[in-house]
């Protein structure tokens, strides 16, 4: 390992109190490390930092161009026979059936998608972390009865379940975030408990217990710590199953609702047009497809940086 | 086996400072069936007696799987006992709440085996050395550097490698990190599970140094559990032979090496390698047929008698129980559990 200076500021970074003496590199500096050296994550942060400064500012982007996503250019946005213009200078994705600008409406489309995307996933980590913690550290009944709660939600068909009870309560922003959220945390769920019922078995948590630790100081303090880097991988690799599981309850019409653009419902009003309009249906596709594959690419080489044999068996030359 | 063989060993006027009485352990074992009571048990302690007096180094010896780290874990209160009574300091323990048993605890520590496995990766030194102050309320900020800093210089660690993590630190180096832990709260009782067993030979020796230098210093009683018995020799004052969940002998170090009395102990002492080449191989080698019996059915009678070469009809039958020797000349701090013993006249290896 060769970039230690680079390291050296991370760990001062991180750990204020430390001295800035010797410096030893602990799993997370060395997962950090080995990140920063992965063609294929700094590529993939790199676009997806693009897509959420492009989120971030697309109010301002629209106040440059003029016009808001929700603006209907029925002369200019439209051919007299009421076809959609393709790109140009005017519209660089071209227009929709509506005439509306398309490419304000992906870059308005990756708020909702991210912001979905992150917020489901967020709270599906949380509640799979603890929902874990709980029943790989008290087994037993508590485990029994958390594993058949897991084992429910994970049998439960997503899409019936997700249109049913969306068309109960009416499609919403935050009837989807929890919709998804709630079908995602059990699969977290069940990985952190396997990992959590592994650790329990360690000296160093019966050193904890003679010591006086309370069990919550175990779970929290002795183990979390040692199901984070799991937790990371997950989470990293759930954003962008959010952001489909999103993306098809909009294009199913029971997530976000229209005018609101979001890429699942442009891609369900395009699908009319796809012979004469390609752009109409090509820039959502592109869209989802290049942020999920950002997403699961960073998540790849996430769980890579920390694989303890990663640079021994890493097969390519990254 | 009852409380009153014990008294009868335990003659000297020392103080006890631990003491345990017929102390059962059982494991369930899962088979097949997922709900319902389980069917068999693992008898991973089959009423242990024994005395521990203050001041003391207990040296516990067995091999392999005869129950040596469940009885430390059970008289650390890890593992919640079956049956039987487990007094520290003259105070009942056995049943005491976990709330109970902090105060307790901070008596009682425990040195592992696994330099790798007793020291959380994910965490710092200074806050592993910590934890006990952390759990206790005992010190905390600057006024908790300050004595981890202290523990660290106490045991032979450098108090600048307080940020560091334990990968950094060798096996033995971990050991002194989980000594220095175990230490932090002022126990009266360490119990070392094989605390070397997992080092290399030049390490052994400083780490069985140093726990020898902080016995003297901080007076500290040691139950030391281990299979290798030139290590036992060496720190224990008095030596208990383990076997398939029982105590089978139970004598003072230089005593039990020069005349044992339990074949087992016989056995097991003949199997420690001769350094001298002139002596090397003279036959006196016992090499015990079988394996050791499962725990989960254990033979009747004497538990050794399927291996043991003295058995007699009467061993299948009768479960000798740990008393000292009948002969007038008996030692009385040497207690085995054996009907045919070895007589006291024929010496053992004094290798």
């Amino acid at each position: 390992m060769t970039s230690t200076p680079a390291v050296a500021t991370i760990t001062s970074g991180a750990t204020p109190a430390a001295p800035a003496a010797i410096h030893g590199r602990g799993p997370w500096q060395l997962a950090w490390a080995r990140l920063r050296r992965d063609k294929v994550a700094i590529g993939s942060a790199v676009v997806i930092t693009a897509i959420v400064l492009l989120a971030l500012f697309a109010p301002l982007i629209a106040h440059v161009l003029g016009h808001s996503p929700d603006t209907q250019f029925r002369t200019t946005g439209l051919t007299p026979d009421g076809i959609p213009v393709g790109p140009g200078s005017t519209f660089y994705f071209g227009t929709d059936d509506l005439g509306r600008d398309v490419f304000l409406r992906v870059i308005y489309g990756a708020r909702i998608s991210l912001l979905v995307g992150v917020v489901a996933a967020g709270l599906a980590v949380l509640v799979g972390v603890i929902v874990g913690l709980l029943a790989g550290y008290f087994a037993g009944a508590v485990d029994g009865v958390l594993s058949r709660l897991m084992d429910v939600v994970l049998s439960l068909p997503f899409l019936v379940f997700a249109i049913a009870l969306v068309s109960l309560i009416g499609p919403s922003l935050l009837i989807s975030v929890a919709v998804i959220a709630f079908f995602s945390w059990a699969s977290v769920g069940r990985i952190i408990r396997g990992q959590v019922l592994s650790i329990r078995e360690k000296e160093y948590i019966e050193a904890s217990r003679l010591s006086g630790a309370s069990d919550l100081r175990i779970m929290f303090v002795d183990i979390l710590p040692n199901v984070l880097a799991p937790t990371i991988v997950y989470a990293t690799m759930l954003i962008p199953l959010s952001i489909v599981f999103e993306s098809t309850m909009s294009f199913l019409g029971i997530g976000v609702l229209p005018p609101t653009a979001t890429w699942g419902n442009m891609l369900a009003e395009s699908l009319p047009y796809y012979r004469v309009a390609w752009w109409f249906v090509a820039f959502p596709g592109l869209a989802l497809l290049i942020t999920t594959m950002a997403f699961n690419l960073l998540g790849d080489s996430v769980r890579d940086a920390f694989d303890p044999r990663g640079d021994q068996f890493r097969t390519t030359g990254r | 086996m009852t409380a009153a063989a014990v008294s009868r060993v335990d003659t000297t006027d020392a103080e006890t400072l631990l003491e345990l009485v017929d102390i059962v352990k059982r494991f369930p074992v899962r088979s097949g069936r997922r709900f319902g009571r389980p069917s068999e048990h693992v008898h991973a302690l089959a009423g242990i007696n024994l005395t521990v007096r203050r001041g003391e180094t207990l040296g516990l010896v067995g091999e392999s799987g005869c129950g040596k780290s469940t009885l430390a874990r059970c008289i650390t209160r890890l593992h919640d006992i079956t049956s039987g009574t487990i007094s520290f300091d003259g105070q009942d323990i056995s049943a005491l709440s976990r709330r109970r048993l902090r105060p307790l605890r901070r008596k009682m520590q425990m040195v592992f085996q696994d330099p790798y496995g007793s020291l959380n990766p994910r965490r710092r030194v200074g806050s592993i050395i910590g934890d006990p102050f952390a759990n206790n309320g005992v010190a905390s900020g600057e006024e908790r550097k300050r004595r981890v800093q202290e523990l660290m210089r106490l045991v032979g660690l450098s108090p600048e490698h307080y940020n560091r993590f334990p990968t950094e630190f060798s096996g033995g180096q971990r050991q002194r990190i989980g000594l220095a832990r175990a230490l932090a709260l002022n126990p009266e009782l360490v119990v070392c599970d094989e605390p070397v067993s997992a080092l290399d030979v030049s390490i052994q020796a400083q780490i069985i140094n140093l726990l020898a230098e902080l016995q003297r210093k901080l007076g500290l009683t040691y139950l030391f559990i281990a299979h290798d018995l030139s290590v036992v020799r060496h720190v224990s004052d008095r030596i208990a032979v383990m076997y398939l969940g029982r105590i089978v002998e139970i004598a003072e170090t230089e005593d039990l090496f020069t005349h044992p009395r339990h074949p087992y102990t016989q056995a097991l002492l003949s199997a420690v390698p001769n350094p001298d080449p002139d002596q090397v191989d003279d036959g006196a080698r016992i090499v015990l047929t079988g394996d050791v019996p499962s725990p989960v059915h254990p033979p009747t009678g004497c538990r050794f008698h399927p291996r043991c070469p003295r058995a007699r009809e009467r061993c299948r039958i009768d479960d000798p129980e740990l008393t000292v020797g009948s002969e007038p000349d008996a030692v009385p701090t040497h207690a085995f559990a054996c009907h045919y013993p070895i007589p006291d006249s024929e010496p053992g290896r004094t290798a």
